[in-house]
């Protein structure tokens, strides 16, 4: 299946999670702000969120220091 | 005309600075004259414009705000005075915004940190040597009175997570993520972008080491959603955080607070 990831096309297995994408990704997920089709994503949903063909994900990932 | 202490004065021919100092402020012991020390003698031209100071004298509320409408302008104050910011982490970050926000006149400020100030906090955040040791909220606090006593500074001592957040900064203008760690910044933004609609919202995110000053940027992610920083400058990467590019990051972050504030939805 293909997806949409910061607007660029991504293939990506049947059935892959969100946190899956992002551990392909090599990003720590409590770090990232997610958001797919539009809606913001909890972070307590991302092991379970299985990414659907044709998905549009918005990812904002945060590094440390402040 | 004069202009003494901020404020229109009639000028008479043959004036003298000790007239003033009789007629306005008898306990003056300081006394300027366009900018420069002078004493009692000093006589006056029309157009001067004179200081009368009583060396540690705290300025009254009303003093203080015709200096800030004086060089922000009447309009920008009243936005600003009515205004009310909320800052989480007050860090590097957190304290560089406080103090900005403090100094331009803004009404209100809630500050929510769970720290203490500790020795490796004071190369870069807005302590003092001798606040080691003390609460961050209330080390601030005490050094914000000093510069601006008539902003309303109210301080939480809680470890913020999403519920928190919700409820401390439900009524904020603007709130203000100023989070050293990154999930933390994360859970910030999810909280707002989920439960906290149409809110002003500016975090921080790359903001690490020595690298140029010019890639740290205020990027819009949404209406009235901003973050600033370069995107990537991690501690782990870029090294430690240093005053000065966590203070360019800080006062992005401020400038567009008050940006904001002012009606302002462009970074």
């Amino acid at each position: 299946m293909q997806i949409i990831c910061n607007g660029q096309r991504r293939d990506l297995a049947e059935d892959t999670t969100l946190a899956a994408m992002l551990a392909m990704l090599d990003l720590d997920p409590n770090t990232v702000v997610a958001e797919v089709n539009r809606k913001i994503i909890e972070r307590d949903q991302y092991e379970d969120l299985r990414l659907r063909d044709g998905d549009r994900i918005e990812l904002i990932r945060f590094v440390g220091g402040g | 005309m004069l202009i003494v202490n901020e404020r229109p004065l009639p000028f008479r021919v043959g004036m003298r600075m000790g007239d003033l100092v009789d007629e306005i402020k008898p306990q003056a012991d300081v006394l300027l004259l366009n900018g420069m020390v002078v004493g009692r003698d000093a006589l006056l031209q029309d157009g001067d414009v004179c200081s009368l100071i009583h060396t540690g004298e705290i300025p009254s509320a009303l003093e203080m705000e015709q200096a800030l409408d004086a060089r922000h302008s009447p309009e920008v104050q009243e936005k600003l005075g009515r205004a009310t910011v909320g800052i989480m982490g007050l860090g590097g970050l957190g304290s560089a915004v406080a103090v900005s926000l403090v100094k331009v006149g803004i009404g209100r400020l809630i500050l929510a940190d769970h720290d203490v100030v500790v020795l490796s906090n004071i190369h870069r955040q807005h302590y003092l040597i001798d606040q080691i040791g003390l609460k961050k909220t209330r080390a601030l606090k005490a050094f914000l009175v000093h510069i601006n006593p008539f902003v309303a500074v109210e301080t939480r001592d809680v470890k913020l997570d999403s519920r928190l957040i919700r409820e401390i900064f439900a009524d904020v203008d603007v709130l203000l993520e100023c989070f050293d760690n990154p999930a933390m910044k994360a859970v910030a933004l999810r909280t707002v972008l989920t439960h906290m609609p149409g809110i002003g919202y500016v975090g921080a995110s790359g903001l690490a080491g020595y690298g140029s000053g010019n890639t740290i940027l205020t990027r819009k992610i949404r209406p009235r959603v901003y973050i600033v920083g370069d995107d990537e400058s991690d501690v782990r990467t870029a090294g430690s955080l240093l005053a000065p590019r966590v203070g360019i990051a800080a006062h992005h972050q401020a400038n567009q607070a008050l940006r904001l504030l002012l009606g302002i939805d462009e970074a």
